[in-house]
This record gives C-alpha cells, structure tokens and sequence, in this order.
C-alpha cells in the first residue's frame, strides 16, 4: 500500500477509534485517515463528491467498516459500495463486534475483502490492528478513477 | 485463524510454494494446506465435485492464488469463483510475482480480497509471507462455510 492510499474508518466508537488508528500508526502506517461515524455519512463521503464528499480519482482507498453503525449499517454500506461500477474496487474490512455466522457469511457474499472480529480485551486489540497493520503495507490497492458514479441510491 | 479452514494455494512454480508454505508456518498458520499446480486443477478441485475432487461443503477456505499459471491463468480462476454463488464466499488473494500496476484494478473489479506482489528480493518475499501468515493466523478472522 502506497502512503497516498486514504484509509476511511467507518467506527461510532471514539476510544475504538482511537485504538484503531494508534495500531496503525504503530505498525508504520502514515496514511491520511478520515474516520465517520455513521454509515450514511461514509456513503455521502463515498458517493456524492459535489455534496460534500471528497472522494478523489486516482487515489487509493481503503475502507474499515463496523458492522453496527448507526443511520445505515455496515453491511449495506458494504452492499451500494460493491455494486458500484468503480468504487466495488475499494477493498473493504470489516472490524466489528458483530461476531455471527449469518452477517459473516452474509459480508463474504456481498464481496467484503475479509472480516475480522474485534478482541474483547485491549491488549488483543491492538496486536490485532498491528498485524493487519503490517499486513496492508505488503498489499496492492487500486486506484479508483475520476470517471461518473451511479447516483441512483441518493434519488 | 479458524482452525478449520483449509488454506488453497494454486501455485505452477514449486520453489515459490515450498516457501511460502514455509513462512506460513513459520507464522504460526497451523491450518492444513493444499497445493494445485494450474488453474485447471484448483477449477477441478472447486467444480468438478464428483469427479473425485475431495471439495467437501460445510468446511471452510481461504485461497491464495498465482496469476501465470498454465492451463488456466489465475484470472479466469478468479472470474470463475466470484461468478459462483457460493463459491463466491470465498476469500481469494492475489500472490503474484508480475507488478503489472494496470492488472491491479482487474483482479479487485473482479472481486479479489487482496492483490500481493511477491517481491524479487528473497528477504522481502520472506517478510511479505510473515507478514500474510501473521494477518490469516488471527484468530478473530472470520470466513464462512461454503455449501457443497
């Protein structure tokens, strides 16, 4: 991963958010980190450039998502994102505390990069955002283009 | 990592899947492996379930896919699985020796989880293994059964 990459953090959580980006930060990471707190703003932020959002073409992005978000959940973030022409390229992880077979499976299915369960206790959490840490540094993420975005979500 | 999860590596170059099989290990991945030599035999393997293929539903698994292999390039594999509505559930990640920059973009808009280029430097290679098996070792991650 480039340090261009903007890595987006969808978590409500503040002292969750903290950890998440300290962890990174730890495992080397210097990437810009935008962090929202709902899944309608991440979708604002993702989907409508001219209204606020700021999503740049022929950048790198990559999205952390919780499954338990407020206003629209996680995996139907998951979902408008994935059905998108371009933006179904952003790989997307899922970090929740939602921890069941069916949204597991449900995630997978609709294209989630992988999904990962956040550890109870702090020590276990930070490793764990350590070594996906350490392990995005070794991946390739593309880039996604400045072309048209579908709208038809927001009508 | 779920200990039930077979971890699937569709690799043509021998040398290159004895070593990452061995930092795998060497990361603490303690699932069972299996080896596919060209995208026929990992198709085969998926698809042709009763042709002696050993794919059993109800377990899970995790692929790490090549991309020039014979037969079948890992392209039309990946274009394969992610077109199967249960297949599909499964996580595939790239693991490739070419850094083509434009192929990127290909293998995410067909849906794989991650892309990885191995690196020419041997110990770079080791650490981008280390740091894979160290990420699949998690014992938080999660992947789900797929049906037979």
């Amino acid at each position: 991963m480039r340090t261009e990459a903007v890595i987006i953090i969808a978590e409500p959580d503040d002292s969750c958010f903290s950890m998440i980006k300290s962890g990174l930060r730890r495992a080397g990471i210097s990437n810009e980190i935008i962090r929202f707190c709902d899944g309608q703003a991440t979708l604002d932020y993702m989907f409508v450039p001219d209204e606020g959002g700021k999503l740049e073409g022929n950048r790198e992005y990559l999205l952390l998502l919780e499954v338990d978000l407020p206003k629209t959940d996680g995996a139907e973030v998951l979902k408008k994102v994935k059905e998108d022409g371009e933006l179904k390229k952003v790989p997307v992880i899922m970090l929740t505390s939602v921890d069941d077979a069916e949204t597991v499976e449900r995630c997978h299915s609709l294209g989630c990069s992988m999904y990962i369960v956040k550890p109870g206790e702090p020590d276990g959490f930070s490793d764990v955002i350590q070594k996906i840490g350490l392990f995005l540094l070794s991946v390739e993420i593309p880039q996604i283009n400045g072309v048209e975005r579908t709208s038809g979500i927001f009508e | 990592m779920t200990k039930n999860m077979l971890i699937l590596i569709a690799e043509d170059d021998a040398g290159h899947f004895e070593l990452v099989r061995r930092n795998l290990w060497l990361s603490c991945v303690e699932n069972d492996i299996m080896h596919f030599k060209d995208g026929q035999e990992i198709l085969d393997f998926l698809f042709d379930r009763s042709n002696g293929s050993k794919f059993e539903g109800s377990d899970r698994y995790l692929l790490l896919l090549d991309i020039r292999m014979p037969k079948v390039d890992g392209g039309e594999v990946l274009r394969r699985i992610k077109e199967d509505k249960d297949l599909r559930k499964i996580p595939v990640i790239m693991l490739t020796t070419t850094d083509e920059v434009g192929e990127i973009d290909r293998y995410y808009e067909l849906g794989c989880s991650f892309y990885m280029v191995k690196p020419i430097n041997y110990k770079k290679f080791m650490e981008t293994v280390e740091n894979l098996g160290a990420f699949l070792s998690l014992e938080s991650v999660r992947v789900p059964t797929i049906e037979a």
